[in-house]
């Protein structure tokens, strides 16, 4: 462990020069992850990276550990081989609302079902970058792009509902530069032992540039984001505002709070292990309410990894794997030495 | 076929009746009749007969009862001589119901015996079938067959009568009444039968003695009946095979049997991704009863991650497998291109089957060559092997591997819907015989530094599992840089990458064995030149073209890509070349375009194998 100590934010980068476009919002995200990994306690050669196809799915190849950058979407299913191969290797999924969302919905749905035991990072820069600018399933109705010159009709789904909606056991948000929020919700992710889903609001500055920026603004962070926090009151704007639970028609409401004193505004604690008040969180309109980030849900469950070795392990116990035995099993008889006359 | 019939004379005449006998069972799919046949089957192995089976089902699960569409038939050839082929026309069908008798019918031999269930010839069965109002038992419509007309339903009636079992369940014991019949008229023993339907029914001792008294009262029923006329007892000796423990095997079975084994041989654990698809679902069921050996079994949701998921196992040091059928395998032509370009070991298993499109997914056919030879994007080289016969598929399965970890390349094993439902007598070999190729993988930094996409003797990349200290490296589907494998789009690197990926998987025909002839001898006349399942129907029809006399050879080839590397000077010994195959004409084409030779087509796309007297009379028409 003394070798893995001892690693810096600079052991965890590759060789390869970095190639995406200028003042992409994937440079802080890679900057935020290989700041993390030395606080982790874990070794390179254990770390396995795993993406599929577009912008964010070139980071395997920035990071100074194993890397599959496999086909558009099917990371997911790459990962299950690799993890059902070795259960201890560290597996890390980097995807994009395209990817993981679109081509990739399907896996991403079983993924999150069977609960194996990765972290998933869902660049959202509700945008297809690697194709030249598309709108993407989570891009909001009426965006114009070259596939949508009069602006998108259909609507866009919210990367965290899917998640939580899949049966996602770890689902959390947050926001490419944020250098100081990302890592502690990159390092809870890694502490849940299940599918840890992250989405990261991540700025496209070529075809996208600002989408987020109503909530990632300096100056507009305090009133539009609620930072959630286990145990903690669901407080924002410097804690003069906070959310509600309306009992009558069970929703959420903004409330100010006067003085500090939250709890005479009602304000909800937030307890990760909630689910109905994960999925209100997720859902709240904006800016009608503040963005959620942070730990939204976490209620851990067994790994997929684990029952299937458990099986494995259950069923071929005081078995002994014999080819011969296996060739022979069944009902069998024996011709003699004398071929009969025909 | 069995495989160690080496005995047999080449020059053995055309086979008559007293040595073989081809049944057909034919019923509604709800009859059973792929279970009676199966267990004919079984009694017909431990007779010591050889034999081959062609069940023939429909995709609904149950149609409708008594239709056309819902008949389920199972044909075997048994011999005291060689056996290669189901057989083209039964000697006897027996038909347990007007549908049955309609579709079945035409297909048996002129003169042949029909059993007939005549307590199903109801008004109602008769217009399900299409015969309308008249009932084919009693008009002359089967005067150039003979006839036996059995109420075959109340005489199962009857003898289950003291097990107190409601209509329904006591009509289900009709398939062991006729199978106690069949089992009479061919002199077998029905002890094996008796055992079997007491260990399946061990939990419900009254199903199992029910079944077991209308099996005797079958038997019972030739044994005594003042039938007359056609119905007489065969003896069929049995067959001079090499000796040995024999058992049968389905193509599917023993090709699933075949992976694990080729997985042991190359010392590593098995990881099979698959999706349920008609008829390669089998492979997946019996691997998943095998974790003992090594082997995890991944349902996945759908052709593509269960491919996807088999690339990660092998990237992370298991044998990655996945099966499929035609139309799934489309599904994973990308991720197959994924693993030529990161040349990860992958054994992608197709069982064909009727295409295009969904097709005929119970139904045989080889039209699936071009996809595997050719059918991905870019200059995407992948070897291809075929089986010929159940039994082959086990030692085809093992060479897939081997080529998948020594060349570090996935590899196409084809099989067909004929050969994973088919059985055949198998003299188990001991695997003490097969020379094991245990893998090696990096695990240290070579001289010379770290090279992902570095070369051996065979042209083969390192494997090197994640996990491995010191060896960290990214791989992916962009085009690699010689040596390192990082990423290049430079014109010299990606034509230098595209002919190594080529060279690699060409030199393979250099570490494959060279192509034999397995009838006659290089030069001559005519080549009979197939490939997969038609071996057995090519086989009979060379054998009985040669015993007249006719200068005809077989060839039958195994590795599809690369060809075996003298298999162009061996098609140019002969004056005419001719390739039977079940599509229009595949591998044909393959054989034109890498050798310019004047290779002539003979196709079937019926859904049904080759009959040995269709490709006999190509023979004679090329000889003519």
């Amino acid at each position: 462990m003394n070798e893995i100590t001892k690693l810096t934010p600079a052991d965890w980068a590759s060789d390869q020069e970095v190639r995406w476009c200028p003042g992409c919002g994937d440079y802080a995200i890679l900057k935020a992850v290989q700041r993390t990994m030395p606080e982790l306690g874990v070794s390179r050669e254990n770390t396995v990276f795993v993406s599929g196809i577009g912008c964010s799915s070139r980071f395997p190849y920035y990071m100074e550990t194993y890397g599959f950058h496999t086909i558009h979407g099917r990371a997911p299913a790459v990962a299950t081989g690799v993890k059902l191969a070795n259960p201890e290797l560290d597996v890390w999924l980097v995807t994009g609302d395209g990817d993981g969302l679109s081509i990739g919905g399907n896996h991403m749905l079983h993924l999150i079902r069977r609960n194996l035991d990765c972290q998933v990072l869902l660049f959202n820069n509700e945008i297809y970058g690697l194709t030249k600018g598309q709108y993407s399933p989570t891009s909001r109705v009426g965006t114009r792009s070259p596939s949508t010159p009069f602006g998108s009709v259909d609507r866009p789904t919210n990367p965290c509902a899917f998640a939580i909606g899949c049966g996602g056991r770890f689902v959390a948000r947050a926001i490419d530069t944020n250098l100081k929020t990302l890592p502690e919700v990159l390092k809870r992710a890694h502490a849940n032992k299940g599918t840890s889903f992250v989405e990261i609001y991540q700025n496209c500055i070529v075809y996208n540039d600002g989408v987020f920026e109503d909530f990632t603004e300096k100056k507009a962070a305090p009133a539009t984001q609620l930072w959630l926090e286990d145990g903690q009151p669901m407080l924002f704007a410097g804690g003069t505002k906070g959310l509600r639970l309306n009992r009558d028609h069970l929703h959420l409401e903004v409330v100010d709070v006067v003085d500090g004193d939250w709890q005479a505004a009602d304000v909800l604690v937030h307890e990760e292990s909630n689910k109905a008040v994960a999925q209100m969180l997720i859902d709240m309109p904006f800016p009608a309410f503040p963005i959620a980030l942070g730990v939204i849900y976490c209620d851990p469950a067994p790994t997929f990894e684990a029952a299937v070795t458990a099986q494995n392990a259950e069923v071929s116990a005081g078995k002994t794997p014999d080819l011969n035995a296996l060739i022979r099993k069944g009902q069998s008889w024996t011709v003699d030495g004398k071929p009969h006359a025909v | 076929m069995a495989t160690a019939l080496k005995t047999i004379k080449e020059a053995r005449a055309p086979l008559a009746t007293a040595e073989s006998v081809v049944v057909r069972f034919a019923g509604d799919s709800g009859d059973g009749m792929q279970l009676t046949g199966g267990q004919f089957t079984l009694s017909t192995a431990l007779a010591g007969n050889d034999l081959a089976t062609f069940p023939d089902f429909p995709a609904e699960i149950r149609a409708p009862q008594g239709t056309t569409f819902g008949v389920s038939a199972f044909q075997i050839n048994f011999g005291s001589t060689e056996i290669d082929t189901a057989g083209d026309e039964p000697d006897v069908l027996i038909a347990m119901n007007p549908a049955a008798l309609k579709t079945n019918v035409d297909a048996l031999k002129p003169g042949g015996l029909i059993i007939a269930d005549e307590g199903e010839f109801g008004s109602r069965n008769l217009a399900k079938a299409g015969y309308g109002e008249v009932n084919p038992l009693e008009d002359d419509s089967l005067a150039k067959w003979q006839l036996i007309r059995l109420n075959i339903s109340q005489l199962t009636l009857d003898a289950v009568k003291p097990f107190g079992l409601g209509t329904k369940d006591a009509l289900r014991c009709k398939n062991m009444w006729t199978l106690g019949l069949a089992l009479w008229m061919f002199d077998r023993d029905r002890q094996p039968l008796i055992d079997w339907l007491k260990a399946k029914f061990a939990k419900n001792p009254v199903i199992a003695d029910a079944n077991i008294a209308a099996l005797n009262a079958g038997h019972a029923y030739g044994e005594t009946a003042e039938i007359g006329g056609p119905m007489k007892q065969y003896h069929v000796d049995p067959a001079p095979v090499a000796p040995g423990l024999y058992r049968t095997v389905t193509g599917s079975e023993s090709l699933a049997m075949g992976l694990v084994a080729g997985t042991q041989l190359a010392g590593l654990k098995m990881f099979f991704g698959g999706y349920p698809i008609t008829p390669a679902s089998a492979i997946l069921h019996y691997l998943s009863r095998l974790k003992e050996f090594g082997v995890t079994t991944f349902q996945a949701e759908d052709e593509i991650a269960a491919i996807a998921s088999a690339i990660g196992a092998s990237y992370a040091g298991q044998l990655g497998i996945t099966s499929s059928s035609g139309p799934g395998i489309a599904l994973k032509g990308e991720a197959m291109g994924l693993a030529v370009m990161t040349e990860l070991p992958l054994v992608i298993v197709n069982s064909q089957r009727g295409g295009p499109s969904t097709g005929l997914p119970t139904k045989t056919e080889q039209s699936d060559l071009y996809q595997a030879v050719y059918g991905r994007n870019g200059d995407t080289p992948m070897p291809v092997i075929a089986a010929r016969s159940p039994v082959d598929a086990f030692d085809c399965a093992i060479e897939a591997c081997r080529i998948a970890v020594q060349f570090m390349t996935p590899v196409i094993l084809l099989t067909d819907g004929y050969i994973a439902n088919a059985a055949e007598p198998w003299k188990v070999p001991d695997m003490a015989g097969y020379e094991p190729f245990p893998v090696k993988f990096l695990d240290h930094v070579p001289e010379g530094g770290l090279k992902p996409y570095g070369r051996n003797e065979k042209l083969a990349r390192p494997w090197i599992k994640p996990g491995t200290p010191g060896l960290m490296h990214r791989i992916g589907g962009i085009e690699k840089q010689v040596g390192t494998g990082n990423l290049d789009y430079s014109p010299a690197n990606h034509q230098a990458m595209t002919n190594a990926r080529k060279a690699k998987v060409d030199n393979i025909a250099n570490h494959v064995p060279e192509q034999d002839v397995t009838l006659g001898a290089p030069g001559g006349k005519l080549a009979v030149v197939g490939w997969g399942s038609t071996f057995g129907p090519i086989h009979q029809a060379v054998l009985r073209a040669r015993a007249k006399g006719r200068d005809v050879s077989q060839i039958h080839v195994r590795h599809i890509w690369p060809l075996p590397r003298n298999l162009g000077d061996l098609l140019k010994s002969y004056d005419r070349v001719i390739v039977p195959e079940m599509n229009t004409g595949q591998f044909k084409t393959v054989l034109r375009d890498q050798y310019l030779v004047d290779a002539r087509p003979l196709n079937k796309v019926s859904g049904q194998p080759f009959k040995i007297s269709e490709i006999e009379a190509a023979i004679e028409e090329a000889l003519a």
